[in-house]
């Protein structure tokens, strides 16, 4: 069995830990490193079951995830408060969210940059107080300054002077040159508040905007990752809430992206044994594609099956884009080389 | 991957990948002396791999990954691969490693105190490191010295230390040729020849030691010594560390503990022997 098969039976539980060699948590641990899942494995499991070196790392990388959370927690507070005085009010989007609402996916995950979304009609005006209070642009060429403005879903990327953060600012959830267009004035309206303040998306959407990061958005790169998002986020809502799977369908529809959230809970049901309900738990003959997609890594960490990760790559920006679009797009980055 | 070993230095288990045979052949003839467990599984990475397939056999030029990259890392020729493979180490510590506070120091230890030798390359603080380690001190290591933020003792990272340029004839002067690695002429760092630190040295890897002198060398320049306040060995230590800021709150409190407790002093000198014996003064200094 690979090393990121025997991974991916450790985080759904089908396979405990104390039955792995002591040598085989080389390429466990090496493969979770690569896709970001080591934090997650981490918090996982019976700390006795693992040989001890492997549980000093495991006690190392949860204590790193602690303070990585702290610090994007506060990010997150250095947004509120640079934005409050202004009367712009934001919600917080993937890791930071889950972090801030105390969810499932948080313990363990590592979080990047920190992505919230503003109404459209905010964009300006949320751009200019973060610029005034210490934000500053990271791109410097014009052509990818204009792309991110006129097509994408987000600002281009701002990172604080003295804190050498970046945030992302949304605007939408996909590209707006994307096929699909999903409705951002409902993900804002009905954005649910934490304990301590922050507005996060409302489990439907949160689960939407999930499987449209994974499957919609990007070439699947980091996607086991995302994957246990939607896994750990879908299982716990629908514990909470009998009707949960219901309302995610009719949300997923109302957003465009029924296909898409379908798609996702396939998947994490494959993997990472997601228990679905009986409208959902089918079967697709493109599944396989996207499972391999996931897979491909060695015992080494390394990306592997190039024609595949390729084949998803333009996949992405075929979605992304209309094909004239796409045309001018890439001739203009092959020039720029 | 096809070639590969298992290297242990200090409380850090590596495994190195490697697309060719030399670049293992080398390591595995520099860390031969090192405590070996099979059993223990990796706790780091590294990878030296061809960009492109056909870079394995056409000018062959080596890649540094592993768990951690750098992107846009200039390859190596092969013939420097063995500099890949410490350079691919060092990179996996520096950006990996939580359990320490990671400072950029060598370090010598006698009598279970060390010493520490923090400054940028260039500062001679490897040399001083290998020269002192030859006599009666206990080197620690060449580049990190790791500090426990529980205990606030330091501990060793004694990997082979890297003498560069000028360093290498002076070492070579005083060791046997088994102790020394192939020389690597005119790599981006200059000329670089590893030298395997002594064995009781690498027994005793495992060994904590009370941090008991600060020293930041600059290498040229009439002899001097200036002690230096809390505030300022502190900052000097922030500089230092590659994951003070990852470690938060304890990586502040370790810092804090060492700056406050331990003698901090810049010293400048015109060459080794002056070097090593403002080292000894300040140790004779600080036992009083």
């Amino acid at each position: 069995m690979s090393a990121v098969e025997t991974l991916i039976d450790l985080l759904a539980g089908r396979r405990a830990a104390a039955t792995l060699a002591p040598r085989d948590w080389d390429g466990v641990i090496g493969v979770a490193r690569a896709e970001a899942l080591l934090g997650t494995l981490a918090h996982r499991g019976d700390p006795a079951a693992v040989p001890a070196s492997v549980a000093a790392l495991f006690a190392d990388t949860r204590a790193a995830a602690a303070v990585a959370t702290t610090q994007a927690l506060w990010e997150a507070e250095m947004a509120r408060r640079a934005l409050a005085p202004h009367g712009i009010e934001f919600v917080l989007l993937k890791g930071t969210a889950y972090a801030a609402a105390g969810l499932a996916p948080a313990p363990g995950r590592q979080i990047g940059d920190l992505d919230i979304l503003v109404p459209w009609h905010d964009l300006a005006r949320t751009e200019n107080a973060l610029l005034i209070a210490g934000w500053e642009w990271v791109k410097e060429d014009a052509y990818d300054d204009a792309y991110y403005r006129d097509h994408m879903h987000e600002l281009p990327p701002l990172i604080h002077k003295a804190r050498d953060r970046m945030i992302d600012v949304h605007h939408m959830i996909l590209p707006r040159t994307h096929r699909i267009t999903p409705d951002a004035l409902a993900l804002v309206g009905d954005a649910v508040r934490t304990e301590g303040g922050f507005a996060v998306l409302c489990p439907t959407d949160m689960a939407c905007h999930c499987a449209a990061h994974l499957i919609a958005d990007g070439d699947l790169q980091g996607g086991l990752r995302n994957l246990w998002d939607f896994h750990a986020l879908t299982s716990a809502f629908a514990v909470a809430d009998r009707g949960f799977w219901g309302k995610l369908d009719e949300r997923a529809e109302m957003h465009g992206l029924e296909k898409t959230v379908h798609r996702a809970a396939r998947l994490a049901r494959d993997l990472y044994g997601t228990k679905l309900p009986s409208g959902w738990n089918r079967i697709r003959s493109g599944d396989g594609r996207y499972q391999r997609r996931l897979l491909a890594r060695d015992d080494w960490g390394r990306a592997t099956d190039p024609l595949l990760q390729q084949a998803f790559y333009i996949r992405s920006h075929w979605l992304r884009m209309p094909p004239a679009m796409l045309a001018r797009h890439l001739w203009t980055k092959w020039r720029k080389r | 991957m096809k070639h590969r070993t298992r290297i242990a230095v200090g409380p850090v288990q590596f495994r190195i990948g490697s697309s060719w045979g030399a670049p293992i052949t080398a390591l595995k003839r520099l860390y031969v002396g090192y405590p070996q467990d099979a059993g223990r599984p990796a706790d780091a990475t590294v990878r030296l791999f061809a960009a492109r397939p056909w870079r394995r056999w056409l000018r062959p030029s080596v890649h540094i990954g592993g768990d951690y990259i750098v992107p846009d890392a200039l390859p190596l020729p092969l013939s420097m691969g063995l500099l890949a493979a410490e350079m691919g180490m060092n990179l996996q510590v520096a950006l990996g490693w939580r359990r320490h506070l990671l400072l950029h120091a060598s370090a010598v230890a006698k009598d279970g105190r060390a010493v520490m030798l923090s400054g940028e390359s260039g500062s001679g603080k490897s040399t001083l490191a290998a020269l002192l380690g030859e006599g009666d001190w206990r080197l620690m290591g060449d580049e990190f010295t790791l500090i426990d933020p529980g205990s606030g003792d330091a501990l060793a990272f004694p990997r082979a230390v890297s003498l560069k340029n000028e360093a290498i004839a002076e070492i070579e002067a005083r060791v046997g040729a088994d102790r020394l690695g192939p020389l690597l002429a005119g790599t981006p760092k200059g000329d670089i020849r590893y030298l395997i630190p002594r064995p009781d040295a690498i027994a005793a890897m495992h060994e904590p030691a009370r941090p008991a002198l600060l020293i930041f060398p600059r290498f040229g320049g009439a002899p001097a010594i200036e002690r230096i306040g809390e505030g300022e060995a502190f900052v000097r230590l922030t500089e230092a560390s590659t994951n003070y800021v990852a470690l938060g709150e304890a990586g502040f409190g370790a810092l804090m503990r060492l700056a406050r407790e331990t003698p901090a002093f810049t010293i400048a000198y015109p060459d080794s022997a002056s070097g090593m014996a403002i080292v000894e003064h300040l140790w004779a200094e600080a036992l009083r």
